[in-house]
């Protein structure tokens, strides 16, 4: 039983390699995604433009004016003339903000009475106005202190990043990506197996060869697997070695719960593959199941800002899962008990997707 | 269905544009692509992503039990932005901020009361999980914010130190409760117009190559430009009836404010379905197998369209190279014209650069299109 199972395996290894269009599955995604998501996908600000209208004359607009000159989020500080130039400013995305500093700024410090500083910031970009919001308060606040007696400092609570100090977006994004890769390469190739003998009639052959249903299942599984594990290992490289980001877990911790989260997957792929008539359909169905797991993993944006409904939804997801495995045993050291108590969930969709999926094949079959 | 009095070249065109809606209907993989993987996205982007961190789960670690201490932890209880967990011992709360339950620790340590009123910063500390770095820059932000308003409440009249400060006044234009959904379901309407535009017409019509029947097709009397144009009719009307949706869905179930006119939007989805279109036929005529025509789709039209539009993702914090490569992608200029058009209107000074380039970059697609189409069966 064991050598049928181990040919067979050969078999699927070699149909995925020595098809040029299998050999692009394999090859071109992982590269793809690599560059996009590791060096596209963020949430910091950089490289924005901003304006400061300060109609002030006196040396307090000058230093807030100086203080945003100095701050690193912004490229190039324009200057304006009047009122009438914000709007303009801001409606056309020349800026993403404009500080507004009003004519008697410096008297009013001087006299002991409180000031304002006007923000007028681009609300069509909602996260990275708020987070410019942040930047120009803080130096406001610095300009403040420095402006009223017995103020030295500013009130700046002090605070620690744990696992990833400097909120580096990278340590959040490749973690995650070993997750994800695995899973869209895992689909891929599971959900085209099938497919791909079915368009060629080799399928037919494959039944009534003295292979047993599970043997076959067992078969298919095995390329997923294996390129699972290849693409998830060349990504926890890259992030070693690459990016230098620490590992702080168990590798084992983090290989035994992909093999659960790989079942997972490989089970939904096989569905997949059963249900599709042509290689083209198993691409279209894989990526109908992949589009929804990646947005709703965590990955884009946090489950916890979901609705309740769809956080419940998100149960069914298995990357949702092995995301905090993977980020976890990264970045956290995760304590074993959390690794599998996020795994079960992958271990449950796997005891179902499985046989429903050999179940389906043989249904399809007779 | 066409008048006799129509003359031959655009009635040729008209019934093989006709031929062509035939083909996309009755096929399920085009109604799959074209009808539900657009809802079930717009679904998705609607209620699935969002940036607003509300009620963010913190933990606060209490080791004063005076007064002071009870009025801030009542603080942070009454913000909307924090669901709070109270605890004496910080080893209780460390594993849950370790295990994602919580995503920030605030500490509150027992000489509390005196740090305060000696003026002696930093009374409290702030422990963020950085393993998710948006959400801990937004715990620190807002933590900042409830203990500077609630330091100047508790302070503010009581003298203990002088209450004249700067303070800015943010105002968020078009869209002041920073509601992310008011950007996303917008920039969703690029999404699903490229996968009808790009992904759907690159399957269709490298299925016609695959199976032949495009070379049936030109040993008509067909011109090239007669068979472009029947192409690219019934894509471009799909797309338009998806805009349509889209809006729709837009306006009536997510609740996102239309400032901009109809005209406008009309005008602005027809320059970007030029190099949609543009592209997938592009795709189609250049691999004529709907197989690398799918995995070129997905990877050149919907990928891009979703990470590198600005749609979730900052262009400008991206890198130069990659920040470059989004010039040339049209779901850039329709992200940015349909989130102003939504929520700021016609700003011509931001639609008019947008529908230029995207008119530039679909001609091109379509020009080479024009090269790679062969007038005749080699």
């Amino acid at each position: 039983m064991w050598r049928r199972i181990v040919s067979l395996i050969i078999k699927e290894m070699l149909a995925i390699w020595r098809d040029p269009k299998g050999r692009a599955v394999i090859l071109v995604p992982p590269l793809l995604q690599l560059v996009i998501f590791a060096f596209a996908m963020t949430m910091e600000v950089r490289n924005l433009d901003i304006a400061v209208l300060n109609l002030d004359t006196g040396n307090r607009g000058r230093e807030v004016e100086a203080g945003i000159l100095g701050a690193s989020p912004f490229d190039d500080v324009i200057r304006l003339q009047s009122v009438n130039q914000i709007r303009e400013m801001i409606d056309g995305q020349r800026v993403i903000a404009v500080v507004h500093i009003g004519q008697d700024f410096t008297r009013r410090i001087e006299a002991g009475k409180s000031a304002d500083v006007q923000i007028i910031l681009d609300g069509r970009k909602s996260n990275a106005s708020q987070i410019v919001n942040s930047y120009l308060s803080s130096i406001i606040s610095r300009v403040s202190a420095a402006a009223y007696a017995g103020h030295e400092t500013p009130d700046v609570l002090r605070v620690r990043h744990w696992f990833n100090p400097n909120l580096e977006y990278t340590w959040f994004t490749l973690p995650g990506l070993v997750a994800t890769i695995t899973l869209l390469t895992t689909i891929i190739v599971t959900a085209l197996s099938v497919a791909r003998e079915r368009e060629l009639g080799t399928f037919d052959q494959l039944l009534v060869s003295p292979l047993r249903p599970l043997e076959i299942v067992v078969g298919k599984s095995a390329p997923g697997l294996i390129f699972g594990y290849l693409h998830g290992t060349f990504f926890i490289l890259v992030a070693i070695f690459g990016f230098k980001i620490p590992f702080a877990g168990s590798l084992f911790a983090l290989y035994g719960s992909m093999f659960f989260y790989l079942l997972a997957v490989i089970g939904i792929g096989l569905f997949i593959s059963a249900i599709s008539a042509t290689q083209q359909q198993a691409i279209l169905g894989a990526f109908v199941f992949a589009s929804p797991a990646v947005l709703l993993s965590g990955f884009m944006s946090p489950v916890e800002n979901m609705p309740d409904w769809m956080q419940l939804a998100t149960q069914i997801n298995p990357l949702r899962h092995f995301l905090v495995v993977a980020q976890g045993v990264f970045l956290k050291d995760l304590p074993l008990f959390e690794v599998a108590r996020n795994t079960f969930p992958l271990v449950l969709i796997a005891t179902i997707t499985l046989p429903a999926s050999a179940w389906l094949l043989r249904k399809k079959v007779s | 269905m066409t008048g006799p009095i129509l003359p031959a070249p655009v009635r040729r065109t008209l019934s093989l544009a006709r031929k062509e809606t035939f083909q996309i209907i009755r096929d399920p993989s085009s109604i799959l692509i074209a009808f539900i993987l657009p809802l079930i996205l717009l679904f998705l982007f609607g209620f699935g992503i969002s940036l607003d961190a509300n009620s963010i789960r913190i933990g606060i670690v209490v080791q004063d039990g005076r007064a002071d201490a009870r009025s801030l932890i009542q603080a942070f209880e009454a913000s909307s932005y924090f669901d709070v967990v109270t605890a004496f011992d910080q080893a209780e709360l460390e594993p849950v901020l370790v295990s994602g339950k919580l995503r920030g620790l605030v500490i509150i340590p027992s000489d509390f009361s005196e740090r305060l009123r000696a003026r002696d910063p930093p009374p409290i500390e702030i422990l963020t999980d950085g393993s998710q770095p948006n959400t801990a820059q937004f715990v620190t932000n807002y933590a900042q914010g409830v203990f500077g308003v609630w330091q100047a409440r508790q302070f503010g009249d009581a003298a203990a130190k002088p209450s004249a400060a700067i303070t800015p006044q943010p105002r968020f234009w078009f869209n002041a409760e920073l509601t992310s959904r008011y950007n996303l379901v917008p920039g969703s309407t690029a999404v699903v117009m490229t996968i009808i535009g790009t992904l759907l017409t690159a399957l269709v019509i490298a299925r016609e190559w695959e199976r032949g029947t495009m070379e049936a097709v030109l040993a008509t009397p067909v011109s090239r430009i007669e068979l472009l144009l029947s192409k690219i009719l019934p894509y471009f009307l799909l797309g338009m009836s998806s805009l349509v949706l889209c809006a729709i869905a837009a306006v009536f179930v997510f609740d996102v404010p239309f400032r901009g006119s109809v005209f406008a939007l009309v005008a602005v989805a027809a320059a970007f379905l030029v190099p949609a279109l543009g592209q997938g036929l592009l795709i189609s005529a250049v691999t004529k197998n709907q197989f690398v025509a799918a995995q070129l789709a997905l990877f050149t039209g919907f990928l891009p369209a979703t990470l590198l539009s600005g749609f979730i993702f900052e262009i400008s914090a991206m890198p130069l190279p990659i920040r470059t490569v989004t010039t040339v992608i049209p779901a850039r200029y329709f992200v940015t014209s349909l989130q102003t058009l939504f929520l700021a209107g016609d700003v011509w000074s931001v639609l008019l650069p947008a529908i230029t380039r995207m008119l530039a970059v679909g001609t091109f697609f379509l020009t080479f299109t024009w090269l790679a189409t062969p007038k005749r069966i080699a």
